[in-house]
């Protein structure tokens, strides 16, 4: 083919040592500044620590659209959950008198919330869109105290990174970096279209995170912890999700 | 520059191969903000979906792939928005745009686009010019898929982040709605599919063996040479 010249096997040499450095140096700051999905090894690393790092930059504090009242969907659809575990159904049997949230890890006051509790906190609505990864939606209004309120009442630590969440149901948790846990439509919510939340959308409470997809907002929460590594919870890949093959971060 | 075609044809495949798996996990669209299997959809694709929820109307749930789909769809994206980048800035720095694409102000009539395909309609072998250069039909369907499908895929497909929504609304309230977005990236989609299927069948006349070399190694053979 193409003779291939001193000079440019040299300038090609240059190129490349400054292509591996730079990336280097970007890996570096993009971990100092919290832009590297814990999801981020295995052959689509690469791709999910590019749309995460991109989205972090452009999204960390824009607010998911909010639609008018007229636009809340006549027929809302409820994922199917396995068949509630024993626990539940002791709860649901008590109509959830006794349900707590317990929020522990990185705070300094660990506490568990009954649900008046919650509802003791300031108490706000949105209506939004949930987004099924599968292509579906549809818009709900949501009504719950935001999670934010929670963390600042048992004094979240600086050092936390993240928020794990856990539901009663066996192997069903998520976990959230710190710009969504504090954003303000992250909710604890308790209420959907001007009742209570009806069990088959989550209640008697669930965690929304309505700019990511309809499987980060996990049903049936009672245990919330913050921590500064997700290394330790469960394979360290962040959350169930990526155990079962789909992706950290779900704001795609 | 050939490179970015080669590392485009790999993107491109996987993500149509992951776009229609993960489809199939939906295959029914709708028009506006929201729709879901209790909705009326627009249309449905006749084929069972990897979901018991959606109501295909087959007695038969095929394996879930969503996970790896999603994963490689979003990685290829990215192969093929920076690709196109290079592509984009490289082109503007050789003038390939102006010299090989826009088609040249005597061919800007419909005469010249008329006599192209009348001379594909008789099969009447390629003019000199043609086995080096683009004649103006070619410019101009090169140039759509560049400037037009291509970042309406990449819009639409945009579209459906709710994060990236969150931060630019308009990306998706333009379109008319999540679902409105979700079924124009289906159909881009499938214009780019027709775009292939044109782009291969015309290699494979014009001579399968003698057009991948030339946009493997760049060279013609001596033979079809001006």
């Amino acid at each position: 083919m193409s003779n291939i010249s001193r000079r440019k096997l040299i300038t090609t040499g240059i190129a490349a040592t400054a292509g591996l450095a730079g990336l280097a140096v970007a890996s570096r700051i993009a971990r100092r500044y919290g832009l590297i999905p814990p999801d981020s090894g295995g052959i689509y690393g690469p791709g999910e620590t590019l749309t995460y790092a991109a989205q972090r930059l452009l999204t960390s504090h824009s607010l998911a659209r909010e639609f008018p009242r007229d636009m809340i969907s006549k027929v809302p659809f409820a994922n199917e959950t396995a068949p509630p575990s024993d626990a539940f159904k002791r709860h649901q049997a008590t109509e959830f008198a006794d349900w707590r949230l317990t929020v522990d890890g990185m705070v300094a006051h660990p506490t568990a919330f009954s649900l008046a509790d919650l509802k003791a906190l300031p108490v706000h609505n949105q209506i939004t869109e949930v987004a099924c990864e599968e292509g579906w939606s549809y818009v709900a209004e949501w009504i719950g105290t935001p999670l934010v309120n929670v963390l600042d009442a048992v004094g979240i630590l600086p050092q936390a990174r993240y928020v794990v969440y856990f539901s009663i149901e066996p192997d069903w948790w998520e976990s959230i970096d710190m710009a969504d846990a504090l954003h303000p439509q992250t909710f604890l919510t308790l209420g959907m279209n001007d009742g209570d939340l009806p069990v088959k959308f989550g209640g008697p409470l669930r965690l929304r995170v309505p700019r990511q997809l309809g499987y980060k907002s996990v049903k049936y929460i009672t245990h919330i912890t913050a921590t500064d590594s997700l290394k330790r919870f469960g394979k360290g890949l962040g959350s169930a999700s990526p155990e079962a093959g789909y992706a950290w971060y779900a704001g795609i | 520059m050939r490179v970015t075609h080669w590392l485009t044809v790999i993107a491109f495949f996987a993500l149509l191969i992951t776009g229609a798996e993960i489809v199939i996990s939906h295959p029914r669209f709708y028009w506006g903000e929201t729709g879901n299997s209790g909705t009326t959809p627009l249309f449905k694709i006749p084929i069972p979906s990897s979901r018991d929820t959606v109501p295909s109307g087959y007695n038969y749930v095929m394996p879930d792939q969503n996970g790896w789909s999603r994963y490689l769809h979003f990685e290829a994206a990215w192969v093929l928005v920076l690709t196109g980048l290079v592509y984009i800035v490289a082109s503007l720095f050789t003038a390939h745009f102006r010299n090989n694409l826009i088609p040249p102000r005597a061919d800007r009539r419909w005469r010249a686009i008329r006599d192209v395909f009348a001379r594909y309609l008789r099969r009447a072998p390629p003019r000199e010019a043609e086995s080096h250069s683009y004649n103006v039909v070619q410019r101009i369907a090169y140039l759509s898929v560049i400037f037009v499908l291509f970042p309406l895929v990449i819009w639409t497909g945009l579209a459906l982040s709710p994060a990236f929504d969150s931060a630019v609304p308009a990306a998706v309230n333009l379109l008319g709605g999540r679902q409105s977005a979700r079924t124009l990236h289906f159909f881009v989609s499938l214009l780019l599919v027709g775009f292939l299927g044109v782009h291969i069948a015309m290699i494979v006349l014009a001579g399968f063996w003698s057009r991948m070399r030339a946009m493997i190694t760049g060279r013609v053979s001596p033979s079809e040479r001006p």
